[in-house]
């Protein structure tokens, strides 16, 4: 760690800019803030009552802001893009629990368009309550900086960088030693930073602190989808910080509290009495499902090929909670969550790269940290998995996409697409720890094959295409992106609405719109295409509604109150529905109903995807799905379940499979899988009021009050 | 003895199985099930004492919903 005095005795302002504080009025600020980090401008923006009214908050905010900034031909990497981070107006309650997150939108170096990406942890909240609803920053700098929120004083300034390290767990320990007076004020800083690699990657991702009192030591949460963090330090931002004088009780000066104390004190008695006999959320965190995962067939293992694997035991969930993860202790990334599943290993050594030797403590393994760097890369040990957490973190790497950009490259290298002369010596092999790490530490520093990593799944396969002569056909099928974004890490191949789940989410491949493995595959309670089509109305939006609001999704459904089981539609977990509806309207003090919060998160969501369109994205092609995602691509695969697909060639499709070699039972199934996912494309636009194309229809805009003139502009020629 | 299980037919070799061991025959190891045999709701400590039979409608549903 850099001595902090040092570091203030070489501070240099380059500008600071003064602002009336006022309190938020039930939930809203009414102002959002904008940072120009090239010409240094600073101010405030009205909020006006129909950016509330159309966009609400959080990813809403975002989007409108990101639209309004930029045009369509507006890349990346250009001055305009824009990186806004926003709570949304339930954000920073502290009675009902999960609600500290914020969204994080920008221009993705990934996809060349919207990217949203949800996060927990201290600043959302704290800027906020520093007086803005949303932080828009725009511009690029000639030289580091670090923006400083100022809710004390009631200034934002932005300073030279003086000389702080760069990786994000020495980063944040330093910020909050330079910006806390005293040790007691370090849990009234929240940081957002990233690492390393987001210098030297497309794939870069942001690191938001929480100070945990209980340890002393702040912690890091990550807004890890679509590269924010390459536009973070393409903009040249070392690091953002809010500052303010302590959580009081009421800060968002709520409506009428009662309504949020209610459902959050039930909620708080359900965790305390079910969480044990449930997932052990606050012992296992979301890695609890790991071995339910490989027992369901659906953990990826090898590049998604496989959905188990016979080694799967030496991941199982209880190993993290007896042997890794620290117990009774409050993980809650923000304060009043019950779930308190931000679970943390301490005093880790890592065996390799820069911090080799010395104790961190390391946030996670989450379940798709422990799928993604485990089963997906055939490793199944978790000093190896922690081990590359732990580095993913610091450097600013997204543990998600690292996973599926390692996994393709294994099976590459397993296929010899590449081989030692191409990767620089190192055996990707599945299984090779010491190879995975090597290719870690080289992204963060952007040297060898690891810059070639960096630049994610979509991007290396044209690469390789283009230099190695590797079939594009092959490629396509097995490279786990879509959109230009990797997949996250559970195997769709046997759930036709989890495959619309995945390939139709607005920002690419990402679980937070909708999970519908269990309903689907396990539960059979979806069966025709008309039920799929509703649940990919109704859970996408329901579930999009969180990120408008700064509110965590893990606690509307991580645990089941007991009377659930006589709730008519059981699995959207009724009673904490109503929760949210009592919250909202606690907090803003104006009534809900259910139709009304998914139509709130409709006009947003159709908002998002006319944005991808206005860019050229968004249609019905860019819904397309490689088709590991949807069956058996190599004989290996198919054979490894013959008997299932064997019965499906039968029962689906009338083919008796005898006589047939592997080959042709593929190309059968495969033709099959195919029109099923066109179909299902074709029923979830219709309940989604779009064409066929996947535009939305000007008819439908106009139902949803979203008929603004520039959507209509953009969607008209296309109906 | 053929069942429906999930609004699927389903063949077991036995004649008849308890609910906990058919849980156990289909992997079925999500601690959050809400299980009804011919629309009756089962609570979790019946599991090992309620007999499934031929002909029989059960149901498992499992409450998970992602990450
Ligand atoms: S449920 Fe977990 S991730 Fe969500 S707010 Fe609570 S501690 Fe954070």
């Amino acid at each position: 760690m850099k001595n902090v005095h040092e570091l203030k005795a070489k501070e240099k302002k380059l500008t600071e800019w003064s602002y009336v504080w006022h309190p938020i009025e039930r939930g809203y600020n009414n102002r959002t803030l904008y940072v120009n980090v090239g010409t240094l401008e600073i101010k405030e923006k009205p909020v006006s009552q129909q950016m509330k009214e159309k966009f609400v908050g959080g990813k809403g905010f975002g989007l409108r802001l990101l639209w309004d900034a930029t045009t369509p031909t507006t890349k990346w990497n250009d001055p305009e893009n824009e990186i806004i981070i926003s709570p949304g107006p339930i954000g920073g309650i502290t009675q009902y629990s999960g609600a500290g997150k914020s969204l994080v939108v920008s221009l993705s170096p990934q996809t060349d368009s919207v990217m949203d990406s949800n996060v927990g942890g201290f600043f959302g909240p704290f800027m906020k309550f520093a007086g803005f609803d949303a932080l828009e920053i725009q511009g690029k700098s000639d030289k580091d900086i670090i923006i400083y929120i100022d809710a004390i004083n009631h200034k934002v300034e932005i300073f030279e960088d003086p000389g702080f390290s760069t990786d994000s767990h020495i980063l944040g320990e330093e910020l909050t030693e330079y910006f806390a007076n005293d040790p007691k004020e370090a849990k009234n800083i929240g940081i957002v930073s990233t690492g390393a690699a987001a210098d030297n990657s497309l794939i870069g991702m942001l690191n938001f602190t929480f100070w945990d009192v209980k340890r002393k030591k702040i912690r890091l949460k990550q807004a890890g989808r679509g590269g924010i963090g390459t536009v973070f330090r393409d903009k040249k931002i070392k690091a953002i910080v809010a500052k303010i004088d302590g959580v009081k009780p009421n800060l968002n000066n709520v409506a009428d509290m009662e309504k949020i104390t209610v459902p959050g004190r039930d909620y708080a008695k359900e965790m305390a009495e079910y969480d044990d006999i449930q997932n052990q959320m606050r012992k296992k965190g979301t890695a609890n499902i790991v071995n339910v995962m490989s027992d369901y067939d659906l953990l990826p293992t090898h590049n998604f090929k496989f959905g188990s694997h016979k080694d799967a035991y030496k991941i199982h969930s209880d190993i993290l909670r007896d042997k890794y993860f620290t117990q009774g202790i409050n993980d809650a990334c923000w304060i009043g969550c019950a779930m308190q599943c931000a679970k943390g290993v301490d005093d880790f050594i890592p065996k390799t790269g820069p911090y080799k030797g010395q104790k961190v403590i390391v946030d996670g393994p989450e379940y798709e940290t422990a799928a993604g760097l485990g089963a997906n890369l055939g490793i199944f040990d978790y000093d190896a998995i922690i081990e590359q957490n732990f580095y993913c973190d610091t450097y600013g790497i997204c543990t998600i996409t690292w996973g599926t950009i390692v996994a393709f490259l294994m099976e590459c290298y397993e296929n010899g697409i590449i081989n030692k002369e191409i990767t620089g010596g190192l055996e990707l092999n599945f299984g090779n720890i010491p190879a995975a790490l090597e290719l870690l530490h080289q992204c963060a520093s952007g040297e060898g094959f690891g810059k070639i990593a960096g630049m994610g799944v979509r991007k290396i396969k044209q690469y390789l295409i283009e230099n190695y002569n590797a079939d594009p056909n092959f490629l396509n099928d097995i490279a786990m992106e879509n959109k230009g974004l990797e997949y996250s890490q559970y195997v769709s191949k046997e759930s036709l609405a989890q495959q619309g789940g995945y390939a139709m989410t607005n920002k690419g491949p990402q679980h937070d719109e909708a999970w519908l493995i269990f309903m689907d595959m396990v539960n059979n309670q979806i069966p025709t295409f008309e039920n799929k089509a509703d649940a990919l109305h109704w859970f996408p939006m329901f579930r999009t509604w969180f990120g408008l609001q700064g509110l965590c999704k893990i606690v509307w459904n991580d645990i089941i109150p007991p009377d659930n089981k006589f709730e008519k539609e059981p699995h959207k977990i009724p009673k904490h529905v109503r929760n949210y509806l009592s919250v909202w309207e606690g907090v803003t003090g104006i009534p809900m109903t259910e139709e009304e919060l998914i139509r709130q998160s409709e006009r947003v969501y159709n908002f998002q995807r006319i944005f991808n369109i206005r860019r050229g994205y968004g249609l019905r092609k860019h819904d397309a799905q490689p088709y590991r995602a949807a069956g058996p691509v190599t004989v290996e695969e198919y054979e490894s379940r013959a008997e299932r697909y064997d019965g499906q060639l039968k029962e689906l499709i009338g083919v008796n499979p005898e006589g047939k070699t592997t080959e042709e039972k593929i190309k059968i199934l495969r033709k099959y899988r195919e029109e099923q996912y066109e179909k299902l494309l074709d029923a979830v636009y219709e309940r989604r009021g779009w064409n066929k194309n996947g535009v939305p229809t000007i008819e439908h805009l106009k139902k949803i009050g979203m008929d603004l003139p520039e959507l209509i502009e953009v969607v008209a020629p296309l109906q | 003895m053929q069942i429906t299980l999930n609004n699927k037919i389903e063949v077991f070799p036995n004649e008849t199985l308890t609910i906990k061991e058919i849980l156990e025959l289909k992997k079925f190891t999500y601690p959050k099930l809400i299980v009804k045999l011919n629309d009756v709701i089962i609570e979790k400590e019946d599991f090992d004492s309620t007999f499934v039979k031929e002909g029989d409608n059960l149901m498992i549903l499992h409450l998970l919903a992602g990450g």
